[in-house]
C-alpha cells in the first residue's frame, strides 16, 4: 500500500529518490548512506560565481594578466557536456579513502573536489582523554606511513612545555633522528611502490614493497613493531638500540643503494615512464606556497625549503645533506624528488653511524621518566613511582607550543594546549596531506581523468592523517 | 602575562607575548585581517595551520593585558619563509557569536582547516567560499571537539561474553 502522503515523505527523505514499489526494490534507499550534502561538487548551475572561481583556481595569488587569461580558458562548457562523477571512495589508485568528485568533459577534468573524513576517528578528542604518556600510541596511528614523525614531534611539544628540551641526553636525540630517516626512506620506498602501482608498473609495486619492508624489519627488531611504534616518548626513546643494530643499518645502507639504481633503470630513464608523469599535474611555486603545499610538492616547485636544513631540529645542522628541488612543479619531479631524497637519508643515517653516542636513551628526569625494571623488584619508592607515573602520567604545565618539523610528506605540526592537567587540553595535528590534497584541483585541472590518478599518487596522501 | 598596559609590547596594536620562545600575537576579532594582512606584507606568507580550541573549562588561562579571555580562541600559525621565522595569531571568539573574518583571501590554502575548525567547533568564517562540515558527516549534529559535546562509549564485547 502506498499513500500519497508517503511518497511524499520518502522523496522529501530520500532526495527525490525513485519510488519503490515493494515488486521492483528501488536501490535508491542506498544513496543516503553514501550522500555528503553540501560537501558534494555541485553542478555549476547550483554553485555560486565565487565558489566556481575558487575551484577553477583564479583565487591563488596570480597577476592579474594571469588571472584574466584563466578567465578566457575555453574550458568552461555548458553544463549539459559536462558528466560529474565519483573516483573513490573505494579506488585503488585513491590510497585509503580519499574521495573525489570530478567534472569531466569527455576524458578532461574541469573541476575536482575531494571529499575527505571517511577515516575521521576523531583521534583529536581522544587525544584530550589521554596522559602525555599515552598519547604516544595515538598520534603514531594518525599519518601511519611515518608514525616516527608523528612521535617525534608530539613528545617534542611536550618537552618544550615540560621545559626540559635541553636536557634530553645525546644519544636519545641522535637515535630520534636515526629513526626519522629510516622511516623517510621506508615512507619513499612505498611511495615508489604506490606510484608505480597506479601508472601501471606492476613489478614496481612488488620491488618497493618489498625495499620497505626490509627497513620494516629493522623497526620491528628496535621497537618490536613494524608500524604504530610508540617508540619516540616524551623524554627520550622507549628503549635502547638492541645489540647488533648496526649490523642491521649497515645491511639496509648495502642493500638498498643498488636497489634505488635498478628503480632508475626501470623508471626514472623509461620512455613510457617519463610520458606519463613529465608535465602532469603542474604546480607554480605561487600557487603550492598559497595552498600551503609543503615537502615534496613545494620543493618540486623549485622553492628550497626544508625544515631540517631551515628551522633545524635534532642535530640536523650537524649533517651534511643535499635539499633536493625541482624545476617544473609537475609529477616526474615529485617522483624524482622522493627517490633522491632516500639517498640523501642514507647519506645522513650514515653520519649519524658515525656519530651516535654512548650514554642514556630517556631523561633521567624522574618526573617525567618511570624507574628502570630492575629497580621495581628490589625499592618499594620504584614501585609506587612506577605505579604513579602510569596510572596518573605527569603533569605538564600551563601553557600552549607548536612544534613542526620535516615529515615525508612536508611540515608535520604539533600544537598543545596545556591546562597543567597530565592530559593535554587540546592537541592538534598539522598533517602535511591534509593541506596538500588541496592542491588537487588546481593540479587536476585540463588534465586527462587517468593522468588524475598520477596526479593523486604524485601528492602521495596519507587518509589516516588527512582524516585523523 | 599580566603586565600592565605599557609594560606589553605591541605588535600593529596588539599585544605580544611569548610562549616558551615563540612569538604570539593577540589580535582581537576586529583586527585580526588587518594584521594577518601587515604580517604578510612582513613577510608571513604562509599560513600553515588554523585551529580551534575551546576553552570551557579553562577560563582562567594567562593572557596579556586588555585581551578579554572568551570561550573559544582560533589559533593561526603564520611562516616567513624568506626570514625563516614564524609566529601564532590567537583571536578570542565569544560562544554568544562565533564567528570570524575568513583568511581565505589572503590564504587560500587555509580553505580546509577553516571547515575542519567550523566543523569541529562550530565557529564561523565570514566570506569563506564552502564553508560545509568537512570530516564529519553533513548530517551529524553538533560539533565534537567542543568540551561540552557528550562522548559516547560502546560496550565491550568479551565484558559481555564473561559476564
Amino acid at each position: 500500500m502506498s499513500t500519497t502522503e508517503e511518497v511524499t515523505a520518502e522523496a522529501d527523505a530520500f532526495d527525490e529518490a525513485p519510488v519503490s514499489t515493494p515488486d521492483t526494490p528501488s536501490y535508491a534507499v542506498f544513496i543516503p548512506n553514501t550522500d555528503e550534502g553540501a560537501q558534494l561538487l555541485k553542478p555549476r548551475s547550483q554553485t555560486t560565481a565565487r565558489e566556481l572561481m575558487r575551484e577553477v583556481g583564479s583565487v591563488l595569488r596570480m597577476s592579474e594578466a594571469e588571472a584574466a587569461q584563466l578567465g578566457e580558458l575555453p574550458e568552461d562548457p555548458e553544463e549539459d557536456q559536462t558528466m560529474i562523477i565519483n573516483m573513490g571512495p573505494q579506488h585503488p589508485s585513491t590510497h585509503g579513502v580519499l574521495r573525489l568528485m570530478l567534472e569531466m568533459r569527455g576524458e578532461e577534468v574541469l573541476r575536482c573536489k575531494p571529499i575527505i573524513g571517511y577515516l575521521h576517528t576523531g583521534m583529536e578528542k581522544t587525544a584530550e582523554s589521554l596522559t602525555f604518556m599515552q598519547g604516544g600510541t595515538n598520534v603514531t596511528r594518525m599519518d601511519y606511513l611515518s608514525p616516527f614523525n608523528n612521535e617525534l614531534v608530539f613528545s617534542m611539544a611536550t618537552e618544550t612545555l615540560l621545559g626540559v628540551t635541553d636536557e634530553i641526553p645525546e644519544r636519545a636525540v641522535w637515535i630520534r633522528m636515526l629513526m626519522s630517516e629510516l622511516n623517510r626512506m621506508s615512507s619513499h620506498l612505498l611511495f615508489m611502490a604506490t606510484n608505480g602501482m597506479d601508472l601501471g608498473a606492476v613489478s614496481m609495486m612488488i620491488y618497493g614493497w618489498r625495499e620497505r619492508e626490509e627497513v620494516l624489519r629493522f623497526f620491528q627488531e628496535v621497537t618490536g613493531l613494524r608500524m604504530n611504534h610508540n617508540y619516540i616518548r616524551p623524554g627520550g626513546v622507549a628503549a635502547d638500540l638492541p645489540v647488533g643494530w648496526r649490523d642491521g643499518v649497515l645491511r639496509l645502507l648495502d642493500l638498498i643503494p643498488p636497489r634505488l639504481d635498478e628503480y632508475d633503470i626501470l623508471m626514472t630513464g623509461q620512455p613510457i615512464w617519463r610520458e606519463r608523469l613529465q608535465g602532469v599535474g603542474v604546480i607554480t611555486p605561487n600557487e603550492a606556497l598559497a595552498l600551503g603545499a609543503t615537502g615534496p610538492i613545494v620543493r618540486s616547485t623549485g622553492v628550497p625549503w626544508d625544515l631540517r636544513r631551515d628551522m633545524p631540529y635534532l642535530k640536523y645542522d650537524e649533517m651534511e645533506f643535499d635539499v633536493i628541488v625541482g624545476s617544473y612543479g609537475d609529477a616526474f619531479d615529485r617522483y624524482a624528488i622522493r627517490l633522491a631524497e632516500i639517498r640523501e637519508s642514507m647519506k645522513i643515517v650514515r653520519q649519524i653511524l658515525e656519530a651516535m653516542p654512548e650514554g642514556n636513551y630517556r631523561i633521567q628526569d624522574k618526573k617525567v621518566t618511570p624507574p628502570p625494571r630492575a629497580r621495581i623488584d628490589e625499592s618499594m619508592e620504584a614501585l609506587i613511582h612506577h605505579f604513579k607515573i602510569f596510572t596518573e602520567g605527569f603533569k605538564v604545565p600551563e601553557g600552549e607550543v607548536y612544534v613542526g618539523i620535516e615529515s615525508p610528506r612536508g611540515e608535520v605540526g604539533c600544537y598543545i594546549a596545556s591546562d597543567g592537567s597530565p592530559n593535554p587540553y587540546r592537541m592538534h595535528m598539522r598533517d602535511a596531506s591534509f593541506t596538500n590534497i588541496q592542491c588537487l584541483p588546481h593540479m587536476m585541472r585540463g588534465g586527462l581523468v587517468a593522468d588524475a590518478v598520477a596526479v593523486i599518487s604524485s601528492v602521495d596522501p596519507v587518509l589516516g592523517g588527512v582524516d585523523r | 602575562m599580566d603586565g600592565a598596559a605599557e609594560g606589553t609590547p605591541k605588535m600593529h596594536g596588539c599585544p605580544v607575548t611569548q610562549s616558551h620562545g615563540q612569538e604570539v600575537i593577540h589580535p582581537t576579532r576586529e583586527q585580526y585581517l588587518d594584521v594577518a594582512k601587515s604580517l604578510a606584507d612582513e613577510g608571513y606568507t604562509m599560513a600553515l595551520d588554523l585551529c580551534g580550541v575551546d576553552y570551557l573549562q579553562h577560563m582562567s588561562r594567562p593572557l596579556p593585558y586588555g585581551i578579554v579571555p572568551e570561550r573559544f580562541e582560533v589559533v593561526v600559525q603564520l611562516l616567513d619563509i624568506g626570514n625563516r621565522r614564524r609566529t601564532r595569531l590567537r583571536v578570542q571568539v565569544p560562544e554568544s557569536d562565533p564567528v570570524v573574518a575568513s583568511l581565505f583571501d589572503l590564504h587560500p590554502g587555509i580553505e580546509a582547516p577553516e571547515r575542519e575548525t567550523y566543523d569541529m567547533f562550530g565557529i564561523e568564517f565570514d566570506d569563506h567560499p564552502d564553508l560545509t562540515r568537512i570530516l564529519m558527516p553533513e548530517d551529524w549534529d553538533g560539533h565534537p571537539l567542543r568540551k561540552d559535546f557528550g562522548l559516547g562509549s560502546i560496550p565491550v564485547q568479551f565484558k559481555e561474553v564473561h559476564a
